[in-house]
């Protein structure tokens, strides 16, 4: 599987990514700076987190008119995988490309910890290793990770199943004690209709390998790793 | 001409800055607000004459980027001069 880990000014995870899929995935993987407008043979693009252009004006903004993400629309619209994480979950929101907006957390601070997520949709190539329900352990690194939607956004994304990730606690319980940042619902990963384009704030990158910690971040990987068909196309099941 | 742009949270959205800076006033002793909210200010000089199409320019940025219209308002405002450079004393 043909990964491409996209490069802002000011991007931070970049390398975490690409070591995962590289040293750990053992897949073929490249840098895609921002100023591309070509991502032809690739079949997951990943937005890393951090602070492109400086998250001037609002986190994502500037970087979700940039470039790459006008030629993300077209990747998008022939059928290849998004994930966003953290930086990226916000510029999916800032392009159009995931519906909501993430902003300030509630608590007015940087949030830098461990979080539990219970899984709530396994039918995307992200998620189709998991069981609903299941509980994952990854940590978030953020500031501005509030996810708000209007209440009719917020009604279509329960309808139609597209929250993929929520806070809870060990136990798997969405609770408001297990909600670090504010999140509209506990939301904290939510997918597009057709189950291809992924934001979520934590950080599956930096569970991959026992040193780091956890490995659970590393199932989302393997799932995607699964969902290739020969033809190109992603089994969502 | 000159464009003022004031970006502000829409009413009934949660502004955590605003009650954070409103707490730090009441500790000062001003606990007479009764609401306080955080907005963006951007100036814009454009090389165009008609104010008209100025605020139309003006408008589809706001649109397309100063703005994120889940969260935001704002208003447009010709302006025959910006605010004067001078810092308070």
């Amino acid at each position: 599987m043909r990964f491409g880990v996209v490069v802002f000014p000011g991007t931070w995870s970049d390398c975490d990514f690409h070591y995962v899929v590289s040293e750990v995935l053992h897949q073929p993987v490249r840098y895609v700076w921002h100023r591309e407008r070509e991502l032809g043979q690739l079949d997951c693009v990943i937005l890393p987190g951090g602070f492109s252009y400086g998250d001037y004006l609002r986190a994502g903004a500037v970087a979700g008119r940039s470039p790459v993400v006008e030629a993300l629309r077209d990747f998008v619209g022939r059928g290849g995988l998004v994930l966003g994480s953290c930086n990226g979950f916000q510029i999916l929101c800032e392009a159009g490309l995931l519906p909501g907006v993430l902003t300030r957390n509630e608590c007015l601070q940087y949030r830098c910890q461990s979080t539990h997520l219970v899984v709530e949709n396994i039918d995307t190539p992200f998620t189709r290793g998991l069981r609903a329900g299941q509980v994952l352990t990854m940590p978030i690194s953020h500031g501005e990770g509030k996810y708000y939607a209007d209440a009719e956004t917020l009604a279509r994304l329960k309808q139609q199943n597209l929250v993929v990730f929520r806070y809870a606690d060990a136990d798997g319980k969405v609770t408001k004690a297990s909600n670090p940042n504010g999140s509209l619902d506990n939301i904290a990963g939510i997918v597009n209709p057709e189950g291809t384009v992924l934001g979520m704030m934590p950080h599956p990158e930096r569970a991959s390998e026992t040193a780091m910690g956890g490995t659970d971040g590393l199932l989302m990987f393997q799932s995607l790793l699964g969902s290739l068909v020969e033809d190109g196309t992603f089994l969502k099941r | 001409m000159k464009v003022r742009v004031l970006v502000r949270l829409k009413p009934g959205i949660m502004d955590v800055q605003g009650a954070a800076v409103k707490r730090a006033l009441a500790g000062l002793g001003f606990s007479e607000i009764a609401d306080l909210r955080i907005g963006k200010v951007i100036d814009i000089e454009l090389d165009e004459a008609k104010p008209g199409e100025a605020r139309t320019r003006v408008s589809e940025m706001c649109g397309q980027l100063l703005a994120n219209p889940i969260l935001e308002d704002y208003a447009v405002e010709i302006v025959t001069d910006l605010a004067p450079r001078e810092v308070a004393r």
